[in-house]
């Protein structure tokens, strides 16, 4: 059993790395620039010069690739950076004073929960308006649940413990109590969420933006490529497979990454 | 020895409110109108069997329960009780290293300066027998005896006179229990403590007590000195705890 | 669960009247005075206070009146008409493709566990959950419609017109939701049997000389399917959430389109019709979930 979760972890680290280091060397290099156009290179198929092929305006589709799994990942940084920030203070707050305001978030998250998040997220982009930052919002609202029940969860659990008591025995205020003493204990329980996070924002940006609600051009994203790609099924399919399998890829990581450290991939 | 007091207790009792489906009130005491005192030097010793209220009584002596819950009079004479608890691996912050969890309360106190704080912080590792080199270790890089004396240095860097000590050495293997009772011992010389020692362990409380108090059910059936008591013991319950001990033996 | 319905109701009737903007403005267009805008408000109950109007709108949801669309012309449930019925059948088709590929998949995958088939299918599974549906519908879409040219990419039959010119234009996208929902489940399955197969009554059968599948069919299976039921009902919450997506990749005019169009129209009437519906069936089938788990497994009870 052990094993296996190590496979799965070290399989997920090394896609997540090699996916992240491409997205790095990206952000300062790309073997072309994505958006030259090439009036002699149009349609190529995958060759030697272009890896991935170029697009109906020869634009080379590998570096346009790399360049959209940037912003995919930007995108799903920021979001997942906002659900967790606002869920460390929702859970935490939460779940260290109890007392009737936890019980009717909670009931609040459950029925979010129990309620597909693509829905929620069309729901807020009809109020919002689409694009990359109202994208970014919609998303990163959407996530504050889940994080918060987590954080929740395991603050209850935490204060009850003798150094909690400790710690106002020294005086400690109940901030200080809640962010230096107990927060550094929930980290490791948190991580495996982060990584389903990145999985589930990576999902959600790439479907909003294919739906054509998400990334607006001319910013950059791989669900607007792929979107875009579908129109030149017929004449450059290796279009539409480069934008899925950096998708897929993104995705897979993040995935194998939580499950290896314990984490629930299948249920999320 | 003089008969100063540290701690003066005064009809305590401690009733949590269970409420049935009915809503309706259905309390029950943990701690029933228990009065007792500890004085200036003196080690007191609390014993009984787990659940009969001794870990409660402590926490409301501390103020860590609810005041709704807590009835009667507790008047420290000292300023800040601190407490040590049988497990330093709950009582101590995983996350955290020795040094940061020792400095804590020196940093929330707030009157040194970096330096000054580390200095304090070696200055009372040596004193419970570690290294200053533990300061960088995590509580669960240490073995069980290393850890408790971690505890015990957070309790005493804080400066109390008076320390509750709740079953500190049950967690631990019978030789480091005797190397810890050894050093709270001359801990209690040298800084001029006083001890209320809380323990299951009819054979530690002997080895370290001034006087005892014995609980059953929430009520201190007993007390007296160590010697009154362990030799001629008036309640039938305290007479089974010694027997059941002395049938180990 | 009627409470949560309600809620969820308001919640999104709330939702949509703080939106900025005024329909009026879209309305009328060119024609915009403020005169005629403000008639027009008073025309449509835009100027009464907002519990009143929820209280209409839910009223005419109920006895299927759902109000006036601001972009079509014509009242929401004529510009619904018909959608409904593909999204609704895409979903259960989806949802039973997920049933017919796991099950079988799930039990021989823990019958032939840890030879080369089964490391190869678990190995394969984690890449399919990673699939998002609307990739593989175009994947489909070009092996399928493009190169095999098993179905006509774009020629979407209607129930009306051919009812089996219609389901078989929507097993691919069906297919597409399926795949990676049947991966999970599969994968689901397979770790419960063999939870189970740990267990001492396990044991027990093995000692009385029982085969390996006989021990399966026999004891395990009963015990093992219980959280996976649970699961696979859970899904068609999310099965009808990637249908929206889908039906966009296949160009299918279902309600997944319409709302996607709507909210490009800031057509709210019809985007708050439309989530509330899906809203509805999500609530009735994680209900009908819970009720379904506590029927075949007495030990939980419904809190």
């Amino acid at each position: 059993m052990k094993l296996r979760h190590n496979k799965n972890f070290t399989a997920g680290a090394v896609i997540t790395a090699v996916m992240l280091a491409v997205i790095l060397v990206g952000m300062v290099w790309t073997p072309y620039d994505p958006n030259a156009m090439n009036g002699k290179a149009k349609m190529l198929a995958p060759c030697l010069a272009h890896p991935l092929g170029t697009d109906n305006f020869g634009r080379d589709i590998l570096s346009r690739v790399i360049e959209g799994a940037g912003a995919t990942f930007v995108i799903a940084a920021a979001t997942v950076a906002i659900g967790l920030a606002a869920g460390l203070i929702i859970g935490g707050l939460t779940g260290y004073y109890g007392g009737w305001l936890d019980e009717c978030l909670m009931r609040l998250n459950d029925a979010i929960a129990a309620f597909p998040s693509i829905l929620l997220a069309l729901v807020l982009i009809a109020l919002f308006g689409s694009g990359k930052y109202n994208i970014i919002l919609a998303l990163g609202l959407l996530f504050i649940p889940s994080f918060a029940r987590i954080v929740r969860a395991e603050v209850a659990r935490q204060k009850s413990l003798d150094y909690v008591a400790l710690a106002k025995l020294m005086g400690a205020g109940d901030m200080r109590i809640l962010f230096l003493h107990i927060l550094p204990n929930i980290v490791p329980v948190l991580l495996p969420s982060v990584a389903i996070g990145f999985n589930n924002a990576v999902l959600a940006e790439a479907s909003m933006s294919y739906l054509g609600v998400g990334v607006q051009p001319p910013d950059a994203s791989l669900g607007r490529m792929l979107g875009e790609a579908q129109g030149y099924l017929l004449t450059a399919p290796w279009y539409v497979l480069g934008a899925g399998a950096a998708i897929v890829l993104l995705v897979l990581g993040f995935g194998l990454l939580s499950e290896g450290m314990g984490g629930d991939y299948g249920a999320a | 020895m003089n008969s100063e007091r540290v701690l003066e207790v005064e009809h305590l009792t401690v009733c949590y409110a269970d409420t049935n489906v009915f809503g309706r009130g259905t309390g029950y005491e943990a701690v029933h109108d228990v009065s007792f005192y500890v004085n200036h030097g003196e080690v007191v010793g609390l014993v009984g069997e787990s659940g009969c209220g001794k870990s409660t009584l402590s926490k409301a002596i501390l103020g860590m329960l609810p005041a709704k819950n807590v009835t009667g009079t507790v008047t420290h004479y000292t300023k800040r009780p601190q407490m040590v608890f049988q497990d330093p691996r709950s009582s101590l912050n995983p996350a955290r290293t020795v040094g940061w969890i020792l400095e804590e309360p020196l940093r929330i106190f707030g009157k040194y300066d970096a330096a000054e704080r580390r200095r304090r912080v070696a200055d009372m590792l040596a004193r419970v027998g570690l290294e200053e080199s533990y300061v960088n270790q995590k509580p669960a890089q240490l073995s069980g005896g290393q850890r408790q004396r971690v505890a015990i240095a957070l309790a005493l860097i804080q400066r109390p006179r008076f320390i509750i000590a709740d079953e500190p050495v049950s967690a631990l293997d019978v030789t480091i229990q005797a190397q810890v009772l050894d050093l709270l011992w001359d801990l209690r010389r040298d800084l001029d403590l006083s001890y209320l020692f809380i323990s299951h362990d009819l054979n530690v409380v002997y080895s370290i007590c001034d006087r005892v108090l014995v609980m059953q059910d929430g009520r201190v059936i007993e007390s007296g000195t160590v010697d009154q008591v362990y030799d001629r013991p008036q309640h039938e319950y305290t007479k089974k705890l010694l027997q059941a001990v002395r049938d180990e033996v | 669960m009627l409470v949560t319905l309600l809620l969820i109701s308001l919640l999104a009737f709330l939702a949509f009247q703080i939106v900025p903007g005024d329909p009026t403005t879209k309305l009328l267009g060119s024609d915009y005075t403020p005169e005629r805008a403000a008639a027009l408000r008073h025309e449509m109950g835009l100027d009464r206070n907002v519990f009143v109007r929820y209280w209409d709108w839910l009223t005419g949801f109920v006895t299927g009146d759902m109000g006036a669309s601001y972009s079509y012309g014509m009242s929401v449930e004529a510009v619904m008409d018909g959608k409904g019925v593909v999204t609704a059948a895409l979903s259960v088709m989806a949802w039973l493709l997920v049933i017919a590929i796991s099950i079988p998949l799930g039990i021989a995958l823990a019958r032939w566990q840890g030879r080369r088939i089964d490391r190869a299918f678990v190995a394969m599974n984690q890449v399919f959950m990673a699939i998002p549906p609307f990739f593989l519908g175009i994947l489909f879409t070009y092996i399928f419609g493009l190169v095999l040219k098993l179905f006509v990419p774009g020629g979407f039959v209607g129930p009306g017109e051919s009812l089996w010119g219609f389901l078989g234009y929507l097993i691919f996208p069906a297919l597409a939701i399926a795949i990676p929902k049947a991966a999970m489940v599969t994968k689901l399955l397979r770790s419960s049997i063999l939870d189970q197969m740990d267990e001492d009554y396990v044991r027990t059968a093995y000692s009385r000389g029982n085969s390996r599948w006989g021990v399966l069919r026999g004891h395990v299976l009963r015990n093992a399917i219980l959280p996976v039921v649970t699961f696979v009902a859970m899904t068609l919450a999310d099965i009808v959430a990637g249908s929206i997506i889908v039906e966009q990749v296949f160009a299918l005019p279902g309600l997944g389109r319409l709302l996607l169009a709507s909210i490009g129209n800031r057509d709210y009437p019809v985007v708050q019709c439309i989530v509330v519906i899906i809203a509805f069936v999500v609530v009735f089938m994680n209900y009908l979930a819970d009720v379904v788990t506590q029927t075949i497994d007495p030990r939980v009870r419904l809190g």
